[in-house]
């Protein structure tokens, strides 16, 4: 179990609160116009086709990206003054731990709870305790001495979420936790996101698929060309009973909730102009790695 | 022994040591993020420094140091604002470094063809008393900051991106890590030289990629090599007559092969004779379901028609294949002399 849990005080304010937010790299606005707010507990799937803008928005709230207009604010703070940054955990999209000296599950994990602890303080008996409930909350306390390479591909990706839950974080966004990994490992997670969402941690989750986390998504936004075209309940196509739950984003439209902005109709939107291909290659989905 | 009774013996001997801990310390961060070529990068930039020194008859230790310290900084300032064009921005660096130092060496009263190739290849006689005190005081700040640092040099390194996101101050521990870098390439100049001292930064740590499963085991036995390399190859050059950095860096080089070889070698006689079973949460035991069966001199278990044997190493027991189940096993489900 993670100690401490949310730090009290600044906490009437939502956990994440976007406002007109734009979003973008160098001069390039990529989302613009996002409205959105996340309470603690709260569980929000965040959906859109590759190129929508889904990894872009994400990255404007950890600060990898620019904040190009409007607000995002964590924790009532703007993004860009967040002074304890490490109440954002966060899972990047990529599979694999990727460092050429080979490194154990545990030390990858602590490398998660420095932020908190402080450059230059000991790693001492509460940072222990937290880098070993967080590899005992992914299920991998009996393996945390074995190399990270070793792992299978799903493995890692629960390494790199004990990782971001070392910091014991109010906020964990995960970026495709889902992409290529197995379904024995996808559980694991759904279970993982059930039980933080229970201790009052807010989950953004980016993903193309609901599919295995319907159960626990509270909230979905579909993204679309940088904009916002859906907030609400998950739909009966995003759970996608007829394709294992992929959610491509653009073409199939329920005729119910798409917010009053014009509905796709068919498949035809798929390659539509106003849907930008990135060069960035920034927002690239699983398709893209 | 001969070797230690001569002065400037005692101080590149010294110098090597200094250098083979410090080197492998610093570039296992490089190896780990991929940038294994800024040393080398940096060893060019510290010969203009070098050629600066000469030219104005200062001492070139600092001066190189000055103007490798710069170039770190540089680079590093370069990577992080110039992402488009840092590739070439470093090239131009580079080139730039080491013309500029080869024109200015040529320009300075006492620079010669021999006196260049001492600073680019090493030569262990050029180890002054005065060198040697700057290299302590180097060395031990350089791997103090190391040490003490590590977990965060550890993290920039091994994810740049997530270490920017949970807010560690990313560009100033890359500054200082560069800074470190700078250092150690010319505290190494001595004795490996300024064209070479990137392989001992580098080449120790593969030995450790080979070898270890953790970054702390993987560094230790990187200096471990680096230091053994570097005095070993101090004391052969000494007795081949040999220039001190190549001498150092093909005995690492030789190493590597070696471990190389010897762990290939391992891990196919471990495939033939150990081969684990498939995941395997379940303990074999005593009415488990699945028939014990002698096996020379263990007991092995029956599991969907192959064996099963119980191996205890240092991280627990697991289950290894051990060839198929006798049809009589699978059958009667219990072999007849099996433990009860």
């Amino acid at each position: 179990m993670i100690q401490g849990g949310p730090a009290v005080g600044d906490d009437r304010a939502p956990v994440l609160r976007l406002r007109a937010a734009a979003v973008g790299y160098g001069e390039v606005t990529v989302v613009d116009g996002v409205d959105l707010e996340l309470a603690r507990g709260e569980v929000v799937a965040l959906l859109g086709a590759n190129g929508s803008g889904k990894t872009t928005l994400v990255r404007g709230l950890l600060g990898l990206a620019t904040v190009h207009g409007g607000d995002i604010e964590l924790f009532g703070e703007p993004v860009g003054h967040l002074t304890r940054r490490w109440r954002v955990g966060y899972v990047p999209q990529r599979h694999t731990v990727a460092g050429a000296i080979p490194s154990t599950v545990r030390e990858v994990v602590a490398s998660g709870r420095l932020p908190r602890r402080g450059l230059l303080a000991r790693h001492g008996r509460s940072d222990r305790l937290a880098v070993r409930a967080a590899l005992a909350e992914v299920g991998l306390a009996e393996r945390d001495r074995e190399a990270v390479s070793t792992l299978s591909g799903g493995q890692q990706r629960r390494v790199l979420i004990a990782r971001a839950l070392a910091s014991e974080p109010e906020l964990l966004v995960m970026d495709e936790p889902t992409a290529g990994v197995d379904a024995a490992n996808q559980r694991a997670l759904v279970d993982v996101m059930r039980r933080l969402a229970g201790r009052g941690v807010a989950v953004l989750v980016v993903t193309h698929e609901v599919g295995p986390m319907a159960a626990v998504v509270d909230r979905a936004v579909v993204l679309q060309a940088g904009r916002v075209r859906y907030q609400g309940p998950l739909t009966a196509q995003m759970l996608g009973a007829s394709d294992g739950g992929r959610w491509d984003g653009a073409p199939q439209w329920d005729g119910a909730h798409w917010d009053g902005h014009h509905p796709p109709a068919d498949d035809s939107l798929a390659g539509a102009p106003w849907v930008p291909d990135l060069a960035t290659g920034r927002d690239a989905g699983p398709g893209g790695e | 022994m001969e070797l230690l009774s001569l002065d400037f013996m005692q101080r590149a001997l010294l110098a090597a040591l200094l250098i083979g801990v410090a080197a492998p310390a610093v570039g296992v961060f490089l190896v780990q993020r991929r940038l294994s070529l800024v040393g080398d990068g940096l060893g060019h930039v510290a010969l203009t420094g070098v050629a600066v020194g000469l030219l104005t008859r200062s001492a070139p230790v600092l001066t190189a140091l000055v103007a490798a310290v710069a170039g770190a900084v540089a680079i590093e300032l370069m990577r992080a604002y110039a992402r488009t064009s840092g590739d070439v921005a470093l090239a131009i660096l580079f080139y730039g470094g080491i013309a500029g130092g080869v024109v200015l060496v040529s320009l300075s009263p006492g620079g010669t063809a021999a006196n260049l190739t001492a600073y680019l290849f090493g030569a262990i006689t050029t180890t002054t008393p005065a060198d040697l005190v700057a290299f302590v005081v180097l060395t031990a700040v350089v791997l103090l900051l190391v040490i003490v640092l590590a977990p965060a040099l550890f993290a920039i390194s091994d994810d740049e991106e997530y270490a920017r996101a949970s807010g560690l101050p990313v560009l100033r521990l890359n500054l200082l890590l560069a800074v470190l870098v700078a250092v150690t390439v010319v505290t190494s100049m001595r004795v490996v030289g300024l064209l070479l001292v990137s392989a001992l930064m580098i080449v120790p740590n593969a030995v450790g990629q080979l070898v270890a499963r953790s970054f702390r085991s993987a560094v230790l036995v990187a200096v471990v090599v680096g230091a053994v390399c570097s005095v070993g190859g101090v004391v052969v050059s000494f007795y081949a007559a040999t220039p001190s950095g190549g001498t150092i860096v093909l005995l690492t080089i030789a190493v590597f092969l070696a471990v190389a070889t010897a762990s290939g070698v391992r891990t196919r006689v471990r495939a033939a004779r150990h081969a684990r079973a498939e995941f395997h949460p379940h303990v074999h035991g005593e009415g488990c379901g699945h028939p014990p069966v002698l096996h020379d001199d263990h007991v092995d278990y029956a599991h969907d028609g192959h064996l099963h044997s119980a191996h205890t190493d240092a991280h627990g027991t697991h289950w290894d294949e051990h060839g198929t189940a006798p049809p009589a096993d699978r059958a009667a489900g219990a072999a007849p002399d099996g433990p009860r």
